[in-house]
């Protein structure tokens, strides 16, 4: 299998980690080489946050070239537009139009774009939009949002479904995991 | 069994497949999981804890080797400026029992306050540098290093990076090696006494274990020759030598993971066979300098690969294939989104008061140091931990006699920073005649790194019941009157603002107290607040208190603020600020 490189943006509290921990979970599982990395110290404090997940037969490089980026999945639009320029050239893009404001535009310092779909579509990408709060709604918590995107990306990642099952379920804690098994079906139907 | 692991995680493993009995660490970004593993996943098999400072930890885990157990002290990079005092004379006396310092270096500063190169305090202080390029090689060279320690009898600094640290691969987990603790405490006066009569013989034997170190190098499995074209040969290490293997699979490699000292002879060998010689490595020309020195040509180093930032995969690629990739254009004009004090951030009410009486403000390292943006901009200057008592009592003697309140200096500094290194700035305020005012913000907790126990808490890394250091007791111990020392509600801001007014007035320090615990660590909520739309002018200065709850909604004569319910803990500081009382808890 070529390496697939997934790039993961968002804001500090939105799971980004956690969808990056079920997407190498999965990886694993179907005996693949993975390399994850991301920064943090300050990501749990309203900052924009980055996760880069690549696997493939074997992996050396821990983060995603920018301009070799296959799937991109924005936790919100503004941050996948951030990082829009990363998807390579008929690569995907999977995000949610669920807004956070940054703390620039709530202190007034600044203003959130109104421009910022039209943006993304200006990219040459396969550009696919999940409601994903309003899906994980429907599963049973808006938190869930990250697992939605996942069951989004995994259309994506020819792994068969018992695979991805295990991975999330794995990567969860018991009492919320029939909430993240019907996130990730929600997201994987969208 | 094979896991997914961070670099940290796999350390920790390593720590304990290597057969540790001892480790402790002051917590710092990209270090700290390195301790929380072991103090949790490992904490049957390895004493750990936290220290106050990265000395201390440091001086405790050289008595652990002493003692003659493996040892291991773990730290971010600027932690080993703290620890430097004990670690190049531990490579004095050597060790008993393994010794690993493991550094954690964070270039591009994505949560420090500098990037220096640590690779350069193996050379100063003449030890060995063990450096791995991913999770694999983390848990196995760890374990390398206790034998080199205990081999050459020396400390080892084992250097990672952030990319090192946080990022996850698979690693092969292997058993523990079952090491007998010792049943006596062996005395050597001569190798572990440094007086200047038992310390001189030993710097010629350094240099010998150097010598030899070099030599051991050729064979140590550290390294590693990796031979295919023949046209470029790549130096590297650590994770500049998989950004090199991802852009150029099929170029010759000498793969380094014993860094100080190079191998000789290995080098001059690899650079006979290949007919140009590439060193990429990240900051500093470490290795070119080494290699450079043997006589040995390099034709590309760091006139192709930057000496600031980090390293990243596609202009690593780009200077060795010299293909440009292609790539869409960057989204500008974005707002950007930085870090934030969260909602109900016990700093916030302080900051807004600070900025109101625009005092200088000496900051320190923490959570707090947001202080400084935008829109608070209330904290002026901050060096290292500690560092916010000391430069405000130098400010204060400098500036001498000051009729201007707005003059005055206030030092800001947190619960974990004042018990690392604030203290001993605090004794030479009271001694040295100063009169800043000193803020302890006591939230409990090291926040910034996540959340560890404190000397303030009553708690150690394993869990155990400690004894609560009473910061108000101890400053008063110290020296401070006892009414000059205040406590206040970290969310009262007329308490704050009249207490800071008075104690800024006296000739003689201060010390005004916060003790509101962290809100995230915590998990803090109270009932949260709302906008009544009506009362409301739209006039922002809410929004000045910097908080991800509140925002503007609406047009025009309809425009009011707005606060989310899902982020508000309802701590009141905007509806403090509010003149019109249009700020008030939910029904």
């Amino acid at each position: 299998m070529k390496t697939v490189n997934l790039l993961l943006s968002g804001v500090g509290g939105q799971g980004v980690i956690l969808a990056s921990a079920i997407l190498s979970r999965a990886a694993l599982l179907q005996g693949l080489d993975i390399k994850q990395s991301e920064v943090h110290g300050m990501s749990q404090r309203g900052g924009s946050v980055v996760s880069h997940v690549r696997v493939g037969e074997k992996v050396h490089s821990p983060l995603v070239a920018e301009g070799g980026c296959d799937i991109l999945l924005g936790f919100e639009p503004l941050e996948a537009l951030r990082f829009a320029h990363w998807v390579r050239k008929g690569g995907t893009i999977v995000y949610t139009p669920d807004r956070v404001n940054p703390s620039t535009v709530s202190a007034g310092l600044a203003e959130y774009p109104d421009d910022v779909e039209e943006r993304l579509r200006t990219y040459p990408v396969n550009l696919v939009r999940v409601e994903a709060a309003a899906l994980a709604e429907r599963a049973g918590n808006r938190r869930a949002a990250n697992v939605v995107l996942v069951g989004a990306a995994s259309r994506y990642l020819d792994f068969p479904l018992e695979v991805w099952e295990k991975a999330v379920e794995g990567s969860v804690p018991p009492k919320v995991r029939d909430v993240n098994r019907e996130a990730f079906r929600l997201g994987r139907e969208a | 069994m094979k896991e997914v692991l961070s670099g940290n995680e796999a350390i920790a493993r390593g720590a304990w497949e290597a057969g540790v009995r001892y480790a402790a660490a002051y917590p710092g970004t990209p270090s700290t999981e390195i301790l929380e593993n072991i103090g949790t996943r490992y904490r049957d098999d390895i004493y750990s804890q936290w220290s106050p400072n990265e000395k201390v930890a440091l001086e405790t885990v050289v008595g652990a080797s002493i003692a003659g157990v493996r040892a291991l002290a773990a730290m971010k990079h600027v932690g080993v400026n703290v620890a430097a005092d004990p670690l190049f004379t531990a490579s004095y006396t050597g060790v008993r029992g393994g010794l690993v310092l493991v550094c954690a270096d964070d270039p591009n500063l994505h949560s420090s306050q500098n990037e220096q190169d640590n690779r350069n305090y193996a050379k100063f202080a003449k030890i060995p540098l063990v450096e791995p390029s991913d999770s694999q090689e983390a848990k196995e060279f760890l374990k390398i290093a206790f034998e080199i320690s205990e081999q050459f009898d020396t400390p080892v600094l084992f250097r990672t990076t952030t990319r090192i640290s946080h990022s996850k691969s698979i690693v092969d987990l292997g058993d523990r090696a079952e090491l007998p603790r010792p049943d006596h405490m062996e005395r050597d006066v001569k190798k572990y006494t440094m007086l200047p009569a038992y310390a001189r013989p030993k710097h010629p034997k350094i240099e010998e274990r150097l010598r030899n170190l070099r030599a051991y190098g050729a064979t140590s499995p550290l390294n590693r020759v990796e031979m295919g074209d023949r046209s470029v040969g790549i130096v590297a290490s650590g994770i500049a030598y998989q950004y090199a293997k991802e852009a150029l699979p099929n170029a010759s490699f000498l793969k380094l993971g014993l860094t100080y000292p190079i191998p000789d002879d290995l080098v001059r060998e690899f650079a006979s066979k290949v007919d140009q010689l590439i060193v990429v490595e990240e900051l500093d020309p470490f290795l070119e300098e080494q290699i450079r020195l043997l006589g040995i040509e390099v034709a590309h180093g760091k006139d192709w690969f930057p000496i600031t930032g980090e390293l990243t995969p596609e202009a690593v690629a780009e200077r060795l294939t010299g293909r440009v990739g292609q790539r869409q254009p960057a989204a500008e004009g974005l707002p950007v989104r930085p870090p934030v004090l969260c909602p109900g951030c016990s700093h916030r009410g302080v900051f807004t008061v600070l900025r109101k009486l625009k005092v200088y403000v000496s900051g320190d390292i923490g959570c707090y140091t947001l202080g400084a943006l935008p829109p608070f901009e209330a904290l002026h200057a901050c060096l290292c931990m500690g560092g916010s008592i000391t430069m405000a009592h130098g400010i204060s003697k400098a500036m001498g006699e000051v009729t201007d309140r707005k003059d005055r200096t206030v030092a800001v500094i947190g619960d974990s920073t004042f018990f690392h290194s604030g203290v001993t700035g605090l004794m030479d305020m009271i001694w040295n005649g100063g009169h800043s005012v000193v803020m302890i913000q006591d939230n409990r907790i090291t926040a910034m790194t996540g959340g560890q126990v404190t000397p303030g808490i009553g708690k150690t890394l394993m869990g155990a019941d400690s004894p609560a250091i009473d910061i108000e007791k101890l400053v008063v111990t110290l020296g401070v009157k006892p009414e000059n020392v205040r406590v206040v509600s970290a969310y009262d801001l007329k308490e704050i603002e009249t207490v800071l007014k008075e104690e800024l007035d006296k000739p003689e320090p201060s010390v005004v107290i916060t003790k509101d615990p962290c809100v995230l660590q915590y998990r803090v909520k109270n009932t949260p607040m709302r906008v009544d739309p009506e009362a409301c002018t739209a006039c922002g200065v809410c929004l000045r208190t910097s908080c991800i709850a509140l925002g503007m909604t609406g047009e025009g004569d309809e425009k009011h603020a707005e606060i989310d319910p899902n982020f508000c803990t309802g701590c009141t500081v905007c509806a403090q600020v509010c003149k019109f009382d249009a700020i008030r808890p939910q029904e």
